[in-house]
């Protein structure tokens, strides 16, 4: 435990008052519930838009940025403050959701190779939750293998014109801005000739077809470009050097992929106490199923180490919690248990978990199938299990690229 | 590596240079090679004696440092990295931890400073088969006119050829199985009715049954309360799992070294084989497994420092977690270095020989799985 200086406490007390007068009590424990979607649904919807107008408003959605780009100014214990106040009173941030990849990923990423007019422009209402944006990197022919991309983008005096498809576009349907990564230079070597564009969704040579997946939502679109257009001044980084951006921001996306997920807001039943009620115990406690029981405890130790590593890790930084080489093992372990924690809530669940929609099931039953199928993409995106693996042995323990020959 | 103070990181780098310099694993070898019954070399247990790892957790007037024991993990860590064999953890960690939990205070006046200076070898005799168990304790403490008599059979206890005085998990009243009814006593080894058969393991280090016929003691002799030593027991064996779990740590973190290291420079096919894919991703996992367990292993340690609540959950985590990656990557070093893993030339097989030794003590993996369950109340 880190003791807190009288000055870190008095702001304690002033972030507590602030949201004794600012979050909408009717909103505790809500924010999964308004925001599961991705977007607003239910009556609440006017709290809600309440409660982002008084957080964007204070830069709180965004409590690292610095305050003259629309954030908080927070420094790091100022941030665990914020959230653990929060979190005490079931408060929620919708302007990480509402950003889609903004807040998590293109913002940093801005931060660090925008210009000042970009900053400028970009920043300000990514902070407020009022632009959501998807990021154009996967194609049909580049997957893992993501510098192969072919969507190119030809200079045209005033503006480029982006021609070519992606697909794997979280959320496209719905951002009003997309960050791509294009080929500027054929000739070059392929990761030499790719830069990082940002294009105004709403345009004539832009269109999305949302993909359905296994757990039925269309979280995912096909982009397609057709003589779309981006602004000159809208390259993020140099000309030619979009690896490099593209690169970094997906640190930020493994870096934001780290933490097992937390619906944020109210407590859900513990998974050992939902497996009592679903399958029983004995006489002395223990659940009735003594394989499922000790994988069950496998698993909580498995998400304790998870949660100990990712405190470590802080704790070693002091505090200052960079993009960290370590975030590739993290993402890793994160999936590894949200995956099974999925795998293990269908099975104790026995039938009760196998509902698709309609009577005979209840919401966390129905909200199970679900997540079990929507939680395979977790070891797919944002690098695979396979990419992060290599990034590990390559870039942290330094082993040598083959050079073998077919 | 948890964030360290400035007197934690100078001990562990003194630990580091010194096991480097005179306790590798080529002093193990040796060790191994002349027969020594014992397990462990004399000089150098006197060495870390002098070093003052035997006072690391003892409070300053018992002639300690009273460091902690995260501190002492930082230095189990380095001699699990060479296999350093003494009784440092059967005395210095668990043995001081019993009196310290347990002891009346002219108890631990008695032993401490003695387990200090190294003139005392202590060592915990819980298990009485072939599995950690000690919720069926059954060697029997019987009421006598002036104190106990001892009769019953410990098995596998550490260190148990060297140690010089006896921390006995008994039982007092009740049978087997039952909470209550434990009774711990402290007495010297050579106490009549004692017997002692030394075990030849594989992986070399001091280990004995011993045998109880009538040993009789006083009950100054007992330690904590009659009847009620269970939960003391528990706490014991608790900072043993988290400081066992720790030398566990490093011997694995070792073997994770050689193998990287040979996968950098073994040649085949015309390329270093750590340019293979399968092979760079097997090291890549290993070394998530690591991260993750060290965290296990030093928030154990640092709860016992802080007193947590959840120390006992985070102990059972710690040597389960320690315990599935040594499994893990002592299997992993034989069979990434291939033929030559398997040469007794190579000294990759006594660390898969340690690896299952300290895996099952003081519990493991499924006993561990099965206690963290328990705690969390399913």
């Amino acid at each position: 435990m880190v003791e807190l200086s009288d000055e870190q406490e008095a702001f304690r007390q002033s972030v507590r008052t602030w949201l004794d007068e600012n979050f909408p009590p009717r909103l505790k424990g809500k924010g999964a519930e308004l925001l599961g979607y991705g977007e607003y649904t239910g009556p609440l919807q006017d709290d809600a838009s309440l409660w982002q107008q008084r957080l964007g408003g204070k830069g709180w959605g965004t409590p690292t940025w610095p305050s003259q780009y629309g954030g908080g100014g927070l420094d790091h214990i100022q941030t665990k403050i914020l959230h653990e106040e929060m979190n005490r009173i079931g408060a929620f941030n919708p302007i990480i959701v509402l950003a889609g990849m903004g807040v998590t990923m293109v913002g940093p990423t801005i931060l660090e190779y925008g210009t000042e007019d970009q900053k400028i422009r970009h920043l300000p209402p990514m902070c407020r939750g009022e632009i959501r944006w998807c990021l154009g990197y996967s194609e049909p022919n580049a997957g893992s293998d993501l510098a192969s991309l072919a969507t190119k983008a030809e200079d045209q005096g005033d503006s480029w014109v982006v021609n070519g498809q992606k697909v794997w576009t979280s959320g496209a349907d719905i951002s009003q801005w997309c960050g791509a990564l294009v080929r500027t230079d054929s000739k070059a070597k392929k990761r030499n000739g790719i830069s990082f564009l940002m294009l105004k969704m709403d345009q004539p040579g832009i269109e999305t077809r949302p993909i359905k997946l296994i757990a039925g939502a269309s979280p995912f679109c096909e982009t397609f470009f057709t003589d779309a257009r981006a602004d000159k001044t809208d390259m993020l980084g140099n000309l030619n050097d979009g690896w490099s951006v593209g690169k970094r921001l997906l640190q930020h996306e493994r870096a934001s992929q780290t933490g097992v997920r937390n619906t944020g807001g109210g407590k859900s039943e513990a998974l050992q106490d939902m497996a009592k009620r679903y399958v029983g115990a004995d006489a002395e406690g223990r659940l009735d199923d003594a394989d499922l029981r000790l994988r069950l405890a496998n698993h909580l130790m498995d998400a304790q180490a998870h949660g100990l590593t990712i405190s470590r890790i802080a704790a070693e930084a002091r505090g200052n919690v960079e993009v960290s080489a370590s975030a590739s093992i993290l993402k890793n372990s994160a999936t590894h248990v949200a995956q099974t924690q999925s795998e293990l809530t269908l099975e104790l669940m026995g039938h009760s978990g196998l509902g698709w929609e309609g009577e005979g099931f209840n919401d966390a039953e129905l909200a199970t199938v679900r997540n079990w199928l929507s939680g395979k993409a977790m070891s797919i995106y944002g690098g695979s299990f396979e990419v992060q693996n290599n990034i590990i042995s390559k870039n942290i323990l330094g082993l040598p690229e083959n050079t073998q020959k077919g | 590596m948890a964030a360290l103070t400035e007197e934690q990181t100078m001990i562990k780098d003194q630990a580091q240079a010194w096991v480097t310099e005179q306790a590798p694993v080529a002093k193990f070898r040796a060790m191994r090679d002349s027969g020594v019954e014992q397990g462990f070399q004399v000089e150098t247990w006197q060495a870390m004696v002098d070093m003052g790892w035997t006072g690391i957790i003892v409070p300053e007037q018992y002639g300690g440092s009273d460091l902690g024991y995260l501190t002492f993990g930082i230095v189990l860590e380095e001699t699990g990295k060479h296999l350093t064999a003494s009784p440092l953890l059967a005395s210095a960690l668990v043995g001081a931890s019993a009196l310290l939990l347990g002891g009346t205070e002219a108890q631990k006046q008695a032993w401490l400073p003695k387990v200090v200076d190294g003139s005392e070898i202590l060592t915990l005799a819980v298990d009485e088969g072939p599995r950690h168990a000690p919720n069926v304790i059954a060697l029997r403490a019987e009421k006598t006119a002036d104190g106990f008599s001892l009769t019953g059979r410990k098995t596998m206890v550490l260190e148990g050829g060297a140690a010089t005085t006896l921390i006995v998990a008994t039982r007092t009243s009740g049978s087997a199985g039952d909470a209550g009814g434990i009774t711990v006593f402290l007495l010297p080894a050579d106490t009549a009715g004692i017997s002692r058969q030394v075990l030849k393991t594989a992986d070399s280090r001091g280990y004995a049954n011993i045998d109880f016929e009538g040993v009789i003691v006083g009950e100054d002799a007992i330690l904590g309360e009659l009847d009620q030593g269970a939960g003391l027991l528990t706490d014991i064996l608790d900072r043993g799992r988290a400081g066992l779990a720790a030398e566990m740590l490093g011997t694995a973190a070792q073997a994770f070294a050689m193998n990287l290291d040979y996968l950098k420079t073994r040649v085949q096919f015309g390329q270093v084989i750590g340019a293979f894919q399968a092979l760079g991703h097997r090291a890549a996992i290993l070394f998530s497994e690591m991260e993750l367990a060290r965290s296990c292993v030093e928030a154990a340690l640092q709860g016992i420092d802080g007193e947590v609540p959840s120390q006992a959950q985070l102990c059972s985590l710690s040597k389960c977690q320690a315990g599935a990656f040594l499994h893990h990557m002592s299997n992993e070093l034989i069979q990434i270095h291939g033929g030559i893993g398997m040469t007794d030339d190579f000294d990759a097989g006594f660390y898969l020989k340690r690896a299952r030794a300290v895996e099952g003590a003081y519990g493991n993996q499924a006993f561990h799985r099965n206690r963290y369950a328990q705690l969390l109340n399913f």
